[in-house]
């Protein structure tokens, strides 16, 4: 199944704390699968993607960071508004200099200060300019751009950019920049992902992010429901631990014949543990219903017990493989 | 070392408790249950909510978003009101009162004004800082607020926004910008008048003239009613600092969220501001069983492969799980509390459903309170 076939800009938002940088490490490793090229941008100065790989602070360059089952590449930039600014102004201006004296005055800073829409579409600017880059061969440099991007909080204005930078120049090379990032961002090109946990409040974070994107016409992709607990016991099970009717003589005997000693305590940590895990599994059943409902293709990923290290992005990764993800989409 | 949260909410002398921590971990409802177990142990307490989710705010009563604290019903003793922060509201307020009418009106109906008090990245924080200002001049209101703070990945910026922002605008390239509207920028020295011209043509080239003439009227009317954003941001600042204030870190057992944790205490303590402790959220409880991971494992998979007990494979497996994510959890608090020895540390338990009412708050604060509760 082809989730997004056109798509070659994946931008991946989501509520703080719901592992939206996990998420779009191992969307990009699971994407790079099969020898193709993808990188992952973050735009927050946050280093999250070093931290996640393990490696020394990014610079403002493209590094390969990670290799991909069957020849993938996994490559990593960490932009910065600074930076994007002088490429800017150098790129429209061929102002570098004057930008780089600017830059030390604070000046930067200040006009990103009072203008904030203009960090993001230079921001957004930069990862479109990624994602059109050709090699000399006229093939693209990346086949995949996945960028960590903003919460879900700020993701719409964000990525908005025509919008935010509406209050600046209406002519002029910002605007028409602004367009061009717009022509990819709201095209079948992108699709805006957003990861959430089976929790009432990041559930209710993504409908209402969904909402705000779709009025906003910006295509949204797929919801990653993050650190999920698989359940243990079935449904019939799940009643019975909740109605505290579980059969203590059957587990009492089951656990002789595991070797254990069915003492009094042990069979009543399991039973509360049941009846805990039917709780918060039904509250995650809940919620997802209501994700459900938005009609847009869910991948569930399960809480990993281990936590998150470098293996278990790919991990991670392979389950997104296993759900349709990857391999040219 | 374990936190005493009691003592901390019973102390008369605290009149500030300060909720922080990188988003995601649980910060508002500490904050609120904070709230309600301080009013219950016979406090007159406000608590003041940055972005409450909504079932937690219905808990607490409050059913809109109007800037001013509103009395929470069925409290038992004590008294508790809740409010949630409207920053453009509160930033609002600020300009009327310290401008006359007309003033007040020419500032709020410039653009850069709009978009300053609706998004500028800051302003959410400096006008929490307001807010707890405001409200604690009112001492004869309320004996304690707890507030929660601003929902960023990084939670050092509910410290340095306020001043970053007052300096911004208090600040040296603001003036020179708007120079020109306020007819002063003589006798700045030739090289930066040079500088400056380059300065304010890339600036007009990237954000257009109108931006920055409005910018200037903004300033210009701004300096004349009440110029030192600066220093009530560093006022706010003093407030924090003071002996009757505690910093209540939140987290959850978590790499990135600890991390963010060891950054503030770094920071508090290189301030010296009152650090209270940390409260660690979400932590998984296992009960006590004598027995090993390994041997829960074994069981369960002796039970599996001989088919003599599905049910209890099922459970010992759960148990098996819970161990595993305790272990790990406990492992990363250990690093903190090895980095961090003289920080008390509450672990709260993992709920395994999200808070609806006063009843759920009251569990989460019986929770903060329990000194049985160890790692």
């Amino acid at each position: 199944m082809q989730h997004w076939p056109e798509v070659t800009l994946h931008v991946v938002s989501g509520k703080g704390g719901t592992g939206k940088t996990t998420l779009a490490a191992a969307l990009a490793i699971a994407l790079a699968k099969g020898g193709y090229r993808a990188l992952l941008m973050e735009v927050e100065g946050r280093q999250g993607i070093a931290q996640l790989f393990d490696t020394a602070p990014l610079p403002y360059e493209e590094r390969k960071i990670a290799v991909a089952p069957g020849g993938g590449e996994v490559w990593a930039l960490a932009v910065d508004t600074e930076d994007a600014l002088l490429d800017y102004l150098e790129m429209f201006y061929k102002l570098r200099r004057a930008g780089s004296a600017l830059s030390k005055m604070g000046a930067v800073d200040f006009a990103t200060t009072i203008a904030p829409g203009l960090r993001d579409v230079l921001l957004t600017g930069k990862a479109c300019e990624v994602v059109k880059r050709k090699e000399k061969n006229q093939d693209n440099a990346y086949d995949f751009v996945i960028l960590d991007a903003p919460p879900t909080g700020r993701i719409t204005r964000f990525l908005n950019v025509n919008g935010e930078v509406s209050g600046l120049a209406k002519v002029g090379p910002i605007k028409s920049h602004a367009d061009s990032v717009m022509n990819v961002i709201a095209s079948d090109q992108t699709a805006i992902h957003l990861v959430t946990l089976l929790e009432e409040m990041p559930v209710q974070e993504t409908l209402d992010g969904i909402a705000e994107l779709k009025a906003a016409e910006l295509p949204v992709g797929g919801i990653f429901v993050n650190m999920t607990r698989p359940p243990q016991l079935d449904a019939p099970r799940r009643a019975m631990a909740l109605a505290g009717d579980l059969p203590a003589s059957e587990i009492e005997s089951e656990l002789a014949a595991a070797g254990l000693k069915p003492t009094a305590e042990l069979i009543q940590a399991l039973l509360t543990e049941a009846n805990d895990h039917a709780e918060r599994v039904d509250l995650e059943v809940t919620e997802l219903e209501r994700l459900t409902q938005s009609g847009l293709p869910l991948f569930v990923l399960p809480l990993l017990p281990s936590g998150i290290d470098l293996g278990a992005l790919y991990e991670l990764a392979a389950i997104l493989n296993a759900s349709g993800i990857g391999e040219g989409n | 070392m374990t936190l005493n949260i009691d003592a901390i909410l019973t102390n008369p002398d605290k009149h500030i408790i300060v909720c922080t921590g990188s988003g995601g971990v649980g910060k508002t409802t500490t904050a609120a249950a904070l709230g309600l177990r301080a009013a219950e142990l016979g406090r007159n307490v406000c608590v003041l909510t940055i972005d409450p989710a909504r079932r937690l705010a219905q808990a607490m009563g409050l059913t809109e978003l109007d800037n001013t604290p509103r009395p929470v019903p069925g409290i038992s003793n004590g008294a508790l009101s809740a409010m949630m922060l409207d920053m453009k509201r509160t930033f609002d307020e600020v300009v009327e009162s310290h401008s006359d009418p007309e003033r007040a009106q020419k500032i709020l109906s410039n653009p850069f004004y709009e978009a300053l008090s609706s998004s500028f990245a800051g302003t959410q924080e400096y006008m929490a800082m307001e807010k707890l200002g405001q409200l604690r001049a009112d001492e004869s209101e309320w004996d304690l607020i707890i507030v929660d703070t601003p929902p960023s990945r990084n939670a050092l910026d509910f410290l340095d926004a306020p001043a970053r922002l007052g300096s911004f605008l208090d600040g040296r390239l603001i003036r020179i910008i708007t120079a020109p509207a306020r007819g002063a920028g003589r006798g700045i020295g030739r090289i930066a008048a040079m500088g400056f011209g380059i300065f304010t043509n890339v600036l007009s080239k990237l954000l257009g003239a109108q931006v920055l003439a409005d910018v200037g009227n903004f300033v210009a009317d701004i300096d004349t009613t009440f110029g030192g954003f600066r220093e009530r941001a560093d006022a706010t600042y003093a407030l924090l600092k003071d002996s009757g204030t505690e910093f209540i870190v939140v987290a959850a057992p978590e790499r990135d969220a600890l991390r963010e944790a060891s950054y503030f205490v770094e920071r508090l303590n290189q301030d010296g501001m009152p650090l209270g402790g940390l409260i660690l959220n979400r932590v998984q409880e296992v009960p006590e069983t004598g027995l090993t991971q390994d041997q829960v494992l074994a069981a369960a998979q002796k039970l599996t492969a001989e088919g003599t007990g599905d049910l209890t494979a099922s459970l010992l497996e759960l148990h098996a799980q819970r161990m595993e994510i305790k272990e790990r959890q406990k492992h990363l608090a250990l690093r903190f509390t090895a980095a961090h020895p003289t920080v008390p540390v509450q672990p709260v338990p993992a709920m395994s459903q999200d808070v609806h009412d006063l009843a759920g708050l009251r569990e989460i604060g019986a929770a903060l309170a329990n000194q049985e509760l160890k790692w």
